[in-house]
């Protein structure tokens, strides 16, 4: 029996553990041979290079700036979010995670369009004080930490905020029951225990900044960070220096990432709430009024960007200049999209190669979800960091690695050419969506009793029926999530696009970048205002799935 | 100091938790709050420590109201039924803890704590980390933690029921010896009779937020207030009677017994509707059918140690439980029952 089933492990581990290592593995350790390729030659080449040591002194101050900026505006709006009744508290709360609903490169043309040098907000302040020039400039390090605080504050806000759900409301009444004042118990009970949600929700605001792309590409100005770097060595041809710049960008990934784990070693315990506490109801007349003022410009601050994107779809392009708002509005922009056949291409493209990269993930990830979680062999632990690493690893990394690899006809080195084919980005943004979808599927496969598989075998049932009546159903939830989130971030993705695309299968992201470039705003909001609305339209899909099967 | 609820009320929305209750607990006395979930004990205890200011009524300790007062500022010593221990803290950090708050020393708190420790019999276990105690040991640090603050009063909220039996035998004298130790108002919540009437001085049983009765075990057990109260109390059955004054009559399948009977404190001297409570070791069961017993058929035999409990379906479907020396009757097999001598208690409706 025992060796019957650990045959059939290696049957079905041996395929997908092949898969992960060319995809994941390969590339990057031929990234890394790359930098090697003459010696130390290419990694002397880096170290003297000022602009490449700005570059990695730049970014590594931008992931953390962004890291704090997150946690200042994500941990009070969690604390005032969880723990207050205030009048507008549920509207605040409805649209407190809308900039994650925005794909990357749509948040920084958002900010353009309100805080760039001919931006609205920018405007309505000069006007207002009557200043000759623009009151400041969107550019270098701080209007780069600005997005990202705007974007990823959202990661600290749900962390602390499921924290605070889960937070036993019991260990703060003991406290005070202890003598302790609010001080005390905020310092010595509330916010250590929060700790660990606040710890992981930092390590993806600095993992997500730090591999940030359209955020320095678009107000860099000419500052240099390592993606955009790596970008421009590749365009140059200078392919060796990009491997190191690469490298060492995937370093400071793993490094980070080594930090936290190591600063988050002690802790052992996990919160598991007995019913939390309810929210303290604001009564004072005057402290209600304050709060929700401050409530309603946080809610305009949250919601700008997404209106401002609209406003700007139906302006007509090339006609904007001086003014605050655009003088004139049309439905030519959406029209052009949907007749002329060079614009709605992007379209297609992007749709198409996110449901491919999807049903990669939701097949792969399956599969190796189902063994991580069920099947005890020898290679489980290689499996599990196989699905995690493309987390680890910036998605211009990831990029290009791929461009590394995928560039020739070699069948003996492992090697095809993808490179300029349709097929190159639905393989990036598989690799990117890995450990997305299969952590969703593993926490879904773990709700369920392992003891179930036995008890269906147990009844007669073949492997086959197994995996269809009950392990299937059990893992349900976790690949509608997963896939949902999977085909969200692949019909916006723009890092990894950005290194790999060609004219032909070019995505609405590059589509955004080159209109803006054209500086055909409208155009650019209207596609901009499609993404948004394709993700819509995906996750109301994604509800109804769930929904009909549930 | 004495610490007293007076006509204390807590509403929930539309629902009453606790309904205008009146308790009082004397300087090292232990008082048990005994009731069904939902009888609104655990809010009472809430009310006392201040986590839970009533709508109406007072709290008063040492005869000042503290009504108001923020559980901080209270001093009180309560140990939570999941302990609520820091989950971040070493054992000695959690005890020590409420001395922190006090402003005490360093050095001076750890020497406190362990001290504290070692008076619930877990010295040298400062150092571990919670998770790796068990429940009997959480229990014990909970009830350190308490202690080592010098409390006015104790509250612990069923501070034995995440124990497992054996554990909570021992646990029983154990508390009840360190709390009478501590000599403060004590106050605890359980739903379970019996360690209500191993641990208290005295007992009040709630229902729906109102108090039934209060008193002291044996006064619960003997002279229950209603039929509500000896059918929490358990262990007999409840059996319709005629009130006779000293006596009352039992009448089950025709054959009638006159049975001396013990009133409830405050009964009125004929009660109306009445029972009377049939214990188990105050009926005899013989087999066969005895002249002027109560005659049935025994539908449950359970070995109870020392003694058998038959399980006897009478007629009139009245069934009772009978304790039996020698269990030799089987099951299926045709019994008589007959009443001991009393008294018993009679049970107003």
């Amino acid at each position: 029996m025992k060796r019957r089933f650990r045959r059939e492990n290696w049957l079905i581990a041996l395929p997908v553990i092949a898969l992960l290592l060319w995809t994941v593995v390969y590339p990057n350790a031929a990234v890394i041979a790359g930098s090697f390729e003459n010696g130390l030659g290419h990694w002397r080449e880096f170290a003297a290079s000022p602009a490449d040591r700005e570059a990695l002194w730049t970014t590594l101050i931008i992931s953390v700036a962004s890291v704090f900026a997150s946690l200042a505006i994500g941990v009070p709006l969690a604390f005032l979010l969880g723990r207050f009744e205030f009048p507008g508290r549920r509207l605040l709360r409805a649209v407190a995670t809308l900039p994650a609903a925005l794909p990357p490169l749509v948040g920084v043309i958002a900010f353009l369009f309100l805080y760039g040098e001919s931006g609205v907000i920018t405007r309505v302040v000069q006007r207002a004080f009557g200043m000759a020039e623009a009151p400041w400039r969107l550019k270098g390090v701080g209007a780069i930490v600005f997005v990202h605080a705007y974007t990823m504050y959202v990661y600290v806000f749900l962390f602390v905020s499921a924290g605070l759900e889960r937070f036993d409301a019991t260990l703060d009444e003991a406290a005070s029951g202890l003598g302790a004042s609010t001080w005390q118990r905020l310092r010595r009970v509330t916010l250590p225990l929060l700790m660990p949600a606040v710890a992981g929700s930092m390590l993806l605001v600095f993992m997500n900044a730090l591999g940030s792309f359209s955020a320095p590409y678009v107000f860099g100005g000419g500052l240099r960070v390592l993606s955009t770097q790596i970008l421009a060595s590749k365009t140059n041809g200078a392919m060796g220096l990009a491997y190191v710049e690469t490298t060492v960008l995937a370093l400071s990934a793993v490094a980070g990432l080594a930090l936290f784990r190591w600063l988050d070693r002690k802790r052992r315990y996990t919160l598991a709430s007995k019913g939390g506490r309810g929210r303290r109801i604001i009564r004072s007349r005057r402290i209600q009024i304050l709060m929700s003022v401050a409530s309603a410009v946080i809610v305009i601050a949250l919601v700008l960007p997404h209106l401002m994107v609209i406003l700007v779809s139906f302006a007509r392009d090339g006609v904007w200049t001086t003014q605050v708002l655009p003088p004139e509005y049309t439905l030519e922009n959406y029209r052009r999209l949907f007749s002329e056949s060079e614009l709605w291409r992007p379209i297609t493209n992007s749709v198409s190669m996110a449901l491919i990269a999807t049903t990669g993930n939701l097949v792969v990830c399956f599969i190796a979800a189902y063994l991580i979680v069920f099947r005890r062999f020898a290679g489980r632990g290689l499996l599990e960091l196989l699905v995690a690493l493309p987390w680890a690893i910036p998605a211009t990394a990831i990029a290009l690695g791929l461009a590394a690899t995928f560039n020739r006809n070699d069948l003996l080195s492992g090697r095809i050419l993808l490179v300029g084919t349709f097929w190159i980005l639905p393989l990036a943004y598989f690799i990117r969506d890995i450990p997305l979808v299969a952590s969703a599927v593993e926490s879904s496969l773990r709700q369920m009793d392992a003891s179930l598989e036995d008890a269906a075998r147990g009844l007669g049932a073949s492997w086959l029926m197994t995996m269809r009546r009950v392990i299937l159903p059990a893992a349900r939830p976790g690949l509608v999530a997963g896939g949902l989130l999977a085909a969200v971030t692949a019909v916006g993705e723009f890092v990894a696009s950005v290194v790999l695309y060609t004219h032909a299968n070019r995505p609405i992201s590059m589509e955004i970048l080159a209109q803006l470039r054209a500086l055909a705003f409208g155009t650019a909001a209207a596609y901009s205002v499609l993404l948004i609305l394709l993700v819509l339209l995906m996750t109301l899909a994604a509800r109804s799935v769930e929904e009909r099967l549930a | 100091m004495t610490l007293a609820l007076h006509g204390v009320t807590r509403r929930f929305g539309e629902f009453t938790a606790v309904d205008n209750l009146s308790v009082e607990v004397g300087p090292g006395e232990l008082l048990a709050l005994v009731g069904a979930s939902g009888s609104g004990k655990t809010t009472t205890l809430r009310i006392a420590a201040g986590y839970e200011v009533p709508d109406a009524g007072t709290v008063t300790l040492g005869g000042n109201d503290i009504t108001r007062v923020a559980p901080e500022r209270r001093g009180f010593g309560m140990v939570f039924q999941h302990y609520a221990l820091f989950p971040h803290m070493p054992v000695e950090e959690n005890v020590a803890f409420g001395l922190e708050a006090r402003g005490v020393s360093k050095e001076a708190r750890l020497e406190k704590a362990r001290a504290a420790l070692a008076s619930v019999g877990l010295d040298g276990a400062g150092s571990r980390a919670i998770q790796s105690l068990s429940g009997g040991e959480q229990q014990r640090v909970a009830l350190a933690r308490a202690l080592v603050i010098e409390p006015r009063a104790l509250l612990l909220d069923e501070p034995l029921s995440n124990l497992d039996p054996t554990l909570r035998q021992a646990m029983r004298d154990d508390l009840r010896a360190m709390l009478r130790r501590v000599g403060v108002p004590a106050l605890f919540v359980t739903h379970d009779q019996e360690d209500a009437f191993a641990i208290a001085d005295r007992i009040a049983l709630l229902k729906k937020g109102k108090l039934l009765q209060s008193g002291t075990p044996e006064e619960l057990y003997h002279a229950p207030a209603s039929r509500e109260v000896a059918a929490f109390i358990g262990r007999g059955s409840i059996v319709p009677a005629v009130d006779k004054g000293a006596t009352a009559t039992v009448t089950i399948g025709g054959v009638v017994r006159d049975l001396s009977v013990t009133r409830p404190n405050g009964a009125p001297p004929r009660v109306e509707e009445a029972y009377v409570l049939l214990r188990p070791d105050a009926l005899e069961l013989s087999r066969g059918a005895g002249v002027f017993a109560w005659r049935g058929r025994v539908t449950n035999r359970r070995f109870a140690g020392g003694v058998v409990v038959y399980r006897v379906q009478l007629a009139d479907g009245v069934s009772v439980d009978v304790e039996s020396q020698s269990g030799d009757a089987r099951e299926d097999e045709n019994v008589s029952v007959s009443p001991l001598k009393g008294p018993f208690p009679l049970v107003p409706a």
